[in-house]
C-alpha cells in the first residue's frame, strides 16, 4: 500500500514499487489459471470496493466483450493492428489476434453493478463487493 | 497475421537512459510498429494511460522524440491487491533521415495508440520513368 501523496517526485516510484511487490500475488488464489496470459490485469480495492485495470491499447470498444457471473468475469476480444496497402513493415512489435481471460475474484460481487470504462487504451472494472460480504461492526454492549 | 492467433503478453522494456534522471520513477519503451508507405513513414505507438494532453513529440537534429506521461493520480487511495504489470511514463526516439519533410509531421492519439506520420520530402517519392 502506498500511503501519501506528500511529495509528487516520489510518488512515482512509490506506485512502482507498491505494484512490484504484488506481482502475481496469491489474492486471486488459483482462480485465474491463466497468469500470464492477454490481457494483463492490475486488482485493487478501493474503499471496499475492487478496481481492475486492464492494459488494451487501440481496441475498438465494439470488438470487447465482458461478462460477468457470480464472482467470475470473462474479458474476451479481438486486437486488430492494420498497416493498409502498399505498406512494407520495418518494424513490427505491436500483437493482434483474440484474446478471452476469466477472472475469479475470491469475494462475494455484485456482478449486475460492475461498471466498465475504456479510456485511452485501459479497461477499468469497478467491482462492487456484495452487501453480505462486506465487515460489519460488533458494538460492544 | 490470421485473426484466430492467441495474444501473448508483452513484458514492458524499460528505457535504458544514456544520462542520469533528475525525477525518480521508471520509465518504459511503447511498443512499436514503423511502416512505409510511398508517401511517408508511419511510427505506431502503443502508450495505454496517456492521454492526448500528455504527449510530447518533438524533432531535434534528425532525432524524433516521443514522450508520454501517464496520470498516475488516478491510482490515488487504491490499495494493489494483485498486479501483472507496472506503470510509468513513456519515451522513445527514433532517428530519421533527411528524406522526412520535418515541417509537415502529424500525430495523432487514439485509445492509448500514438500514430506519427512522416511524410517524405518531395525528392525522395518514388517517381515512375517512362521507357522510350
Amino acid at each position: 500500500m502506498f500511503a501519501g501523496f506528500s511529495d509528487p517526485f516520489e510518488t512515482l516510484l512509490t506506485l512502482q514499487r507498491a505494484l512490484d511487490a504484488r506481482i502475481a500475488s496469491d489474492w486471486m488464489g488459483r482462480g485465474t489459471g491463466a497468469i500470464g496470459s492477454f490481457p494483463p490485469i492490475n486488482m485493487f480495492q478501493k474503499g471496499d470496493d475492487y478496481v481492475a485495470i486492464i492494459e488494451l491499447p487501440g481496441i475498438d470498444k465494439n470488438d470487447l466483450e465482458i461478462e460477468a457471473k457470480e464472482n467470475t468475469i470473462r474479458i474476451c476480444g479481438k486486437k486488430t493492428v492494420a498497416y493498409g496497402e502498399q505498406a512494407s513493415v520495418h518494424r513490427r512489435e505491436r500483437i493482434s489476434g483474440v484474446f478471452d481471460r476469466t477472472l475469479s475474484v475470491p469475494i462475494r460481487i455484485e456482478p449486475d453493478r460492475i461498471m466498465a470504462e475504456y479510456r485511452d487504451g485501459l479497461l477499468a472494472l469497478f467491482i462492487p463487493r456484495a452487501e453480505a460480504d462486506k465487515p460489519r461492526s460488533i458494538k460492544i454492549s | 497475421m490470421s485473426d484466430s492467433q492467441e495474444l501473448q503478453v508483452q513484458q514492458k522494456r524499460e528505457v535504458e537512459k544514456k544520462t542520469e534522471g533528475t525525477t525518480s520513477g521508471r520509465v518504459f519503451l511503447p511498443v512499436t510498429d514503423i511502416f512505409e508507405t510511398p508517401e511517408a513513414l508511419t511510427v505506431v505507438l502503443e502508450m495505454p494511460g496517456v492521454d492526448r494532453d500528455s504527449i510530447e513529440a518533438s524533432v531535434d537534429n534528425d532525432v524524433v522524440t516521443i514522450e508520454g506521461r501517464i496520470d498516475f493520480t488516478k491510482y490515488e487511495g487504491m490499495q494493489p491487491l494483485y498486479t501483472e504489470y507496472n506503470v510509468g511514463h513513456y519515451a522513445r526516439s527514433f532517428q530519421i533521415s533527411n528524406k522526412i519533410d520535418q515541417t509537415k509531421i502529424s500525430a495523432l492519439m487514439k485509445d492509448g495508440v500514438v500514430t506519427i506520420v512522416l511524410p517524405k520530402a518531395e525528392q525522395a517519392k518514388p517517381r515512375k520513368i517512362q521507357v522510350s
